[in-house]
């Protein structure tokens, strides 16, 4: 018991004021004073319901990333089958059911075309992405496989995300937090914005802009019934569009993608003096507007933002500069949103906002003052009664529980956790329950000197006995906090992050390191008698 | 110096012998939490209700006019809101339930809020918005499931860790004692319709956890008994224990009590539902380490055979030098 080799009391004290020293930077922030720049500063962030700011939950349909994936797959093959030598004429074809399926015209085309399209079924590493099946020798079934549509999923995601912190960006505000949550979550956090409004009209545009040409052959009464001509589709009109309410038929094939941009600025049309957008297109988007104007002079063609029309301008001229203008009934905000949504890039999968918590900056701060102020309160009256309670003992629980305090304000900011308001919560449990190992060793150490140990054996059996009881309670404890950190999000598992890094300081500062002060205290003095 | 003792060193308190009234009114305890729930449901917030919640807090005076903005919230018409205080008197929080197609516009929600606040900015004078939050109905389902789900999960698994460790009528007892901490802070929650939101469960699980301190340490007593005392007839040990870990149940709790008792009454007002959650937590969960954990053991047989006794070395010198050959046990003699 008395002896501590020397290098285990270095460990002991490196460790402990290793994490202690990381509290102070945070703790000079919160006292108003500055840290000087020349230091290393780990500090502990603070949550959204401690600063004030904006927390969105978006979410993404996988439905909708799955029949993207079948449309361009149908797309593909179509290209595939055109492109064969001799063509391979195809019929019959449907997406029903997330799969695609069929009819070859002539059956005896059916090697050839396996041939063409089995290279296409496998995705990039090795993942096989689609299966193909004949059936009736004449059939051919294209199902995605499930790997292949988490692969997709997790593709679309990961660039949405992307995009996501693009347009978050444009807007400037401070330090967004944005990060992916689970496989179709996306979870934006940011500080001091007190109004979401504007950035949730960013992310609900998915901005895929698209330029297609108009199909004249289309009966009037057919489109509005919703009944689109072979090889075209409807699409509705804009909100606000001069043409709100009516709907227009389009052709399929033959248009041109708005991904091909290279700049995206709002403006001012000067001779209608309308907001409009003015879009850049790279060499290889430049050359095929170019090209599709060309071909369609005096028609009309449609410029559709997320599978609604804006405007069908007539073609006019060929626009072969690389560079067009997009119209449509915007106001300046509305302009400067799409420009910023066509910079950034159009999101591969719609976004929608499912939770979303706003806690003005004035709450957090008084949060912050009445929690500490709980805090201090609370630490001196535990203080107060260990002292009073078990004497030296208690003093030295006392010094314990300071740098109990301190190590996991100092590991949390080595960590760079957030510190919530519930944490807050975590930090005053903490503190109430970090000295109950003490009570446990010192009330052991009352009994053996009760039974009539001599001290330096009560003292021992008293560390001894109480440490297993101790080692149980702060397992099962760290059990239930896990489980609080896995179910929980945001405040919540700020709560847990300081339950769990507790137990960890409140069992070193309440074992090893009170029982080093001590062994120390009992070799120097030999005392006879103890008053626990 | 004279030092404090809470708890005179030699009690012997009777505690088992009044085990089965006090387990019976556990017992009704428990049946009457469930029924609350069951009946008057519990007061959901918007984590597990889903809608639209604006918080607000009435500056400058005492008492937030709930009645009256119950009413005028009413009027916009967006079905009946909710509105209740939260966690201090001129505090409120405001709950509208979303209508069906707001979920899939994007920012319809909000607007339903600012609608709110507006309103009550031009009929209030020094009001200020803290809060405006929307959260989906498929979120709040997903919530409710969560948290059962980790609720049961927490209560399983610090069950077998106590079964591993010790031996399976203690996790019994563990997880009956469990059950009533947990069911009885529920019960409360239904019947005083205090909001019941993810802060609470988040309460709830670090209940499981500081009630089992309790409960672990009688258990560990009653364990070290039964390898001492291999003749003394269970509830006499199970008394002697509990009467052994009493001074140290009762400074833990006071302990956790005045560090709990500032933040409840100082403390920031969105807390006030967790800190008081986890405050009754800590005197039911220190009952049923006490009367409900511990007799549970006698019901469900435990004997001392699987306990091989392990005599320390500081026990065999102490008993050499008494001369003694056995072991006796130390408890007062009737």
């Amino acid at each position: 018991m008395l002896d501590f080799p020397l290098w285990k009391k270095i460990m002991l004290w490196g460790i402990t004021l290793t994490a202690a020293l990381m509290a102070l930077p945070s703790l000079f922030n919160a006292g108003g004073a500055d840290w000087p720049d020349a230091l290393p500063e780990p500090t502990v962030n603070l949550g959204l319901d401690l600063a004030g700011g904006s927390h969105l939950l978006l979410e993404a349909e996988a439905e909708e990333v799955a029949a993207q994936r079948l449309q361009n797959m149908e797309e593909a093959v179509r290209q595939a089958m055109r492109n064969a030598e001799p063509r391979i004429r195809i019929g019959d074809i449907s997406t029903a059911d997330g799969r695609l399926s069929f009819m070859l015209s002539d059956a005896s085309d059916i090697d050839r075309a396996r041939g063409i399209l089995e290279p296409m079924m496998q995705g990039q590493n090795l993942v096989r992405e689609w299966d193909l099946e004949v059936v009736d020798g004449q059939r051919m079934v294209l199902a995605p496989t499930a790997s292949g549509t988490e692969t997709a999923v997790n593709d679309a995601m990961e660039s949405a995300t992307e995009v996501v912190r693009r347009r978050i960006d444009e807007l400037g505000t401070r330090e967004p937090t944005i990060i992916r949550q689970g496989a179709t979550r996306i979870v934006v956090q940011v500080p001091g914005l007190d109004d979401p409004e504007a950035l949730k009209e960013l992310l609900g545009q998915t901005a895929q802009l698209e330029f297609k040409l108009v199909d004249q052959n289309a009966l009037p009464t057919n489109v509005q019934a919703g009944i689109a001509p072979p090889g075209s589709q409807i699409f509705p009109y804009a909100e606000g569009s001069d043409f709100e309410g009516q709907s227009i038929a389009v052709r399929r094939l033959g248009g041109i993608r708005g991904d091909r941009l290279t700049g995206a600025t709002a403006g001012v049309d000067p001779q209608t003096n309308e907001n409009v957008v003015n879009i850049q297109f790279d060499v290889q988007g430049g050359t095929r507007f170019c090209t599709l104007t060309r071909q369609n002079v005096n028609k009309p063609f449609a410029i559709i933002l997320d599978e609604e029309v804006l405007s069908a301008p007539n073609i006019n001229e060929p626009i072969c500069g690389g560079s067009a203008q997009i119209s449509g009934s915007f106001n300046a905000d509305s302009a400067n949103n799409l420009a910023i949504s066509l910079r950034s890039g159009a999101l591969p999968v719609p976004l929608t906002v499912i939770e979303e918590r706003t806690v003005s900056a004035e709450l957090g701060a008084d949060s912050i003052q009445r929690g500490l102020l709980a805090m201090l309160i609370g630490s001196i009256a535990v203080i107060v009664l260990m002292i009073a309670t078990y004497g030296r003992f208690g003093v030295y629980a006392t010094i314990a529980l300071v740098f109990n305090v301190l190590m996991l304000l100092g590991i949390m900011a080595f960590a760079n956790s957030t510190l919530t308001l519930p944490g807050i919560a975590g930090f005053v449990l903490t503190i109430g329950a970090a000295v109950d190992a003490n009570v446990l060793i010192n009330e052991r150490i009352r009994e053996e000197r009760k039974r009539g140990r001599r001290v330096i054996a009560a003292v021992e059996n008293g560390y001894k006995e109480a440490s297993r009881a101790i080692y149980d309670a702060n397992i099962t404890n760290f059990i239930s906090a896990c489980l609080l950190g896995f179910f929980g999000s945001g405040p919540i598992r700020g709560f847990a992050v300081v339950l769990i890094i507790g137990l960890f300081t409140s069992v070193f500062t309440a074992l090893p390191l009170t029982r080093m002060w001590v062994a120390g205290w009992l070799r120097k003095n030999r005392p006879n008698d103890i008053n626990v | 110096m004279k030092l404090l003792k809470l708890v005179p060193a030699d009690t012997n308190i009777k505690f088992l012998k009044l085990r089965v009234p006090f387990f019976a009114i556990s017992m009704l305890l428990i049946v009457a939490s469930w029924t609350a729930v069951m009946t008057q449901g519990l007061n959901y917030g918007v984590d597990f209700a889903g809608g639209q919640e604006v918080q607000l807090t009435f500056e400058g005076i005492d008492q937030a006019p709930v009645a009256d903005l119950r009413e005028k919230v009413a009027g916009l018409g967006y079905g009946t809101p909710v509105v209740q205080e939260f966690g201090a008197p001129n505090i409120v929080s405001i709950r509208v339930p979303l209508p069906e197609d707001v979920e899939s516009t994007p920012g319809a929600a909000t607007e339903i809020g600012n609608e709110v606040i507006a309103l009550i900015d031009s009929q209030y004078e020094n009001v200020r918005t803290d809060g405006n939050n929307t959260v989906s109905g498929k979120v709040a389902e997903e919530f409710r499931s969560s948290a059962a789900l980790a609720l049961a999960l927490a209560m399983i698994g610090v069950a077998m860790y106590i079964w591993i460790r010790f031996e399976w009528q203690f996790g019994v007892g563990a997880l009956f004692a469990l059950f009533h901490d947990v069911s009885l802070t529920l019960g409360l929650f239904a019947v005083f319709q205090l909001e019941f939101s993810l802060q609470i469960i988040a309460a709830i699980l670090a209940i499981i956890g500081y009630s089992l301190n309790d409960t672990i340490v009688v258990y560990d007593r009653i364990r070290e008994n039964l390898k001492k005392f291999r003749k003394m007839p269970l509830p006499e040990l199970l008394d002697l224990s509990v009467n052994e870990t009493l001074a140290r149940t009762v400074m833990t709790s006071l302990t956790l009590l005045v560090a709990l008792l500032p933040l409840l009454l100082f403390g920031p007002a969105s807390l006030f539902g967790l800190v008081f959650a986890i405050t009754v937590g800590l005197f039911v969960g220190t009952y049923s380490s006490v009367y409900l954990a511990a007799p549970i053991l006698i019901w469900l047989g435990v004997n001392s055979d699987s306990f091989v006794p392990q005599e320390t070395e500081a026990d065999i010198q102490e008993r050499k030098a008494r001369g003694e050959g056995q072991a006796r046990p130390a408890s007062p003699i009737e």
